[in-house]
């Protein structure tokens, strides 16, 4: 069953938080079916650290929820040979800035194996990282770095930003034949939401419709959901109705969503954890002027973070990435509005 | 002692590994295989000794030097050539080439472009077996070059502490691209190495497929018994530049010449006759028919159509 947040109106639900939606995707999945298996540093007897792997060592054991050893590259690239040989692991990568160090595993392995097999092999293999900046982990635990898998032919990217999205995401994730790089964001393990009772699953590539409005689209993901959402109540206090829209996976990106959106608003505000350069936000803008340049009333504005390495001190941080402000002043300048 | 029909399969996959090598060569110089190639000529023994002391239903992992596994493993010669000349029935459909052929309905994981980049994934394929509780073992194919590269030690780490079923089987041919393996290691016994992660391993001459085959019959048996993973340093010689347009010209004469002299193939052909007692003329026929089958497969090969640009960019437009 494929549900968008909307709709599970109706369905009894439960509120739980983002930690543990995806702690019921991986047991859901391990309970369904047993090639499913955990690797990753500190995911058993610590249950990860933001605790998304709790009690899972306990339930399934050793052999199918793996401590590893600190050595990324090597632990990355067995999942990619247990998924190739009928596995399908969720390596947890502690944080995407570690995945420096599995790039050969990720990029050059597990992304072309299906193209470079012509078709034949397959590498079912979820790749858990976490990413993002607001708790003064300085520079080398903060980053936003989808973009360098947005870039590679062959790879996924999902981006979760309520439990609700988690939990169905995971499951589908780990359902997928090929490669699927799956970021979570670590302002989020606390956040609560509702998931509905029971068995349901998010197709890769729907995004979502956060909240409705007709005067601006403002789409972003993973951490910078809740942050468009704040900007979007500010802005409904100011007589502005804005659509936030999730595409919640970059990698297939749903075109679609984003495009009758923009076609309704007439206006579109990106919004990006990660630096300016090279980001996703760019791409979906050359996307959009190509696909809907005639509905557009004003240039795509791109709220990004700023070109720089996370600061740890905490108001330099808070100034290197979009805050609520930014999103707020980027759609006034959008619509022309003082 | 061995049955003449065993020693008969040995030699029918060395020679195979030379005249698809040999014949690759002149393809390639006819400008019918473009790119890379690099060839196994050598080092033929390894791949043959290795594969015949597996099981069908195990895993082998291979490298950018990997045309000799391929075949070892039972691969098609017609797939093979096919993919070299980048065309629709091979292996990859013409969409691999030479460093990227996988048959993975026969557990050959593949060949790698990347140095190394396939001990991990060999470690992964030994923890599955773990997982579902199988008895199967991966073997992993890699280089005195790859054994200079970060996943190495660590995934005969990984290996070890959780006691999988891999047999790594380092081919020390002595050269990673050019650089000598006594100047890139300040110990070139690199089985050496193995010790200090618990894992045991020892040296062969890589160039005997008897003694290859006998090293890793015993690994294989321990690591079915629950006693991997264990190491096995082949010496072996590179009988040529590190890919088909590198003449070679740093590897000294005299050692070449010397390995050379304990030809791999030539040391396979005098087991046929000595020990399996063939005879000349029988030997000969045994090389016509694999001569005869490498020539159809040329033949099948040149007749197989490039891969469909028009299929291609339809499959590309759906990501």
């Amino acid at each position: 069953m494929n549900l968008t947040q909307a709709n599970t109106a109706g369905r009894t639900t439960r509120e739980i938080m983002y930690r543990e939606a995806l702690n019921e995707a991986l047991r859901d999945e391990m309970l369904r079916d047993d090639t499913v298996f955990l690797i990753g540093g500190g995911i058993g007897r610590r249950g990860g650290s933001y605790k998304v792997t709790v009690g899972l060592l306990d339930e399934f054991g050793p052999r199918r929820v793996i401590d590893t050893p600190i050595s990324e590259a090597s632990f990355t690239g067995a999942g990619v040979g247990a998924a190739i040989t009928g596995m399908r692991p969720v390596v947890e990568i502690l944080f995407v800035d570690f995945t420096s160090l599995i790039i050969d595993q990720i990029v050059n392995q597990a992304a072309k194996y299906h193209f470079m097999s012509g078709g034949k092999g397959h590498v079912p293999l979820v790749l858990r990282t976490q990413g993002g900046s607001g708790n003064g982990l300085a520079a080398q635990h903060s980053q936003s770095l989808e973009a360098w898998y947005y870039h590679v032919p062959g790879l996924k990217v999902v981006m979760p930003s309520t439990p609700y999205d988690a939990k169905g995401l995971l499951k589908s994730a780990i359902r997928d034949n090929n490669p699927v790089i799956f970021i979570e964001h670590k302002l989020l393990y606390m956040d609560r939401g509702n998931v509905p009772e029971g068995e349901y699953i998010i197709d890769l590539g729907v995004g979502d419709v956060k909240r409705p409005g007709k005067d601006v689209t403002v789409l972003a993901w993973s951490g910078m959901v809740g942050r468009s959402l704040a900007a979007a109540r500010t802005l409904a206090e100011q007589g502005i109705e804005a659509e936030v829209i999730d595409p919640r996976t970059l990698v297939p990106l749903d075109k679609t969503l984003i495009l009758d959106s923009v076609r309704k608003t007439e206006h579109l505000v990106i919004v990006q954890e990660a630096v300016r350069r090279g980001g996703i936000a760019s791409d979906i803008a050359s996307i959009v002027q190509q696909e809907a340049f005639d509905y557009l009333d004003a240039p795509v504005e791109i709220v990004a973070g700023k070109n720089t390495p996370i600061p740890f001190n905490v108001h330099l941080e808070r100034a290197a990435v979009p805050q609520e402000k930014d999103i707020v002043e980027a759609v006034k300048r959008c619509l022309y509005v003082e | 002692m061995y049955s003449p029909h065993f020693l008969e399969q040995l030699y029918r996959t060395l020679y195979t590994i030379r005249v698809f090598e040999t014949q690759c060569i002149k393809l390639y110089r006819q400008g019918l295989i473009i790119g890379y190639f690099h060839p196994y000529l050598g080092e033929e023994a390894i791949a043959t000794g290795v594969c015949a002391a597996l099981r069908d239903d195990d895993y082998i992992v291979s490298t950018h030097r990997g045309h000799g596994h391929c075949i070892a493993r039972g691969g098609a010669l017609e797939k093979m050539v096919s993919e070299v000349l980048g065309r629709e029935d091979g292996y990859c459909r013409g969409r691999g080439g030479s460093m990227h052929i996988a048959d993975v309905t026969r557990g050959n994981i593949g060949a790698n472009g990347i140095v190394g980049g396939g001990i991990p994934i060999g470690v992964g394929a030994a923890l599955g077996i773990r997982i579902r509780g199988g008895d199967q073992v991966a073997a992993i194919f890699f280089s005195d070059g790859a054994a200079n590269n970060g996943v190495f030690p660590e995934s005969l780490n990984l290996a070890a502490i959780w006691d999988l079923p891999v047999i790594f089987v380092l081919e020390n041919n002595h050269y990673a691209v050019s650089s000598p393996i006594e100047e890139m290691s300040r110990i070139p016994d690199l089985y050496k190495r193995a010790e200090g992660y618990g894992v045991p391993a020892g040296a062969v001459d890589g160039n005997d497929v008897l003694v290859v085959y006998e090293k890793t019959k015993t690994a294989a048996e321990m690591c079915r018994s629950g006693k991997g993973p264990v190491l096995i340093e082949a010496k072996t010689y590179r009988q040529g530049g590190h890919h088909v347009n590198d003449p070679g010209l740093y590897m000294p004469k005299d050692r070449l010449e010397e390995y050379k002299a304990r030809d791999p193939v030539k040391l396979g052909r005098r087991y046929l006759r000595e020990q399996a007692k063939l005879d000349e003329e029988r030997i000969l026929a045994i090389e016509r028919d694999i001569e005869r089958r490498m020539e159809g497969a040329i033949d099948f090969a040149k007749n197989s159509p490039e891969p469909s640009v028009e299929q291609f960019l339809q499959e590309v437009a759906r990501h």
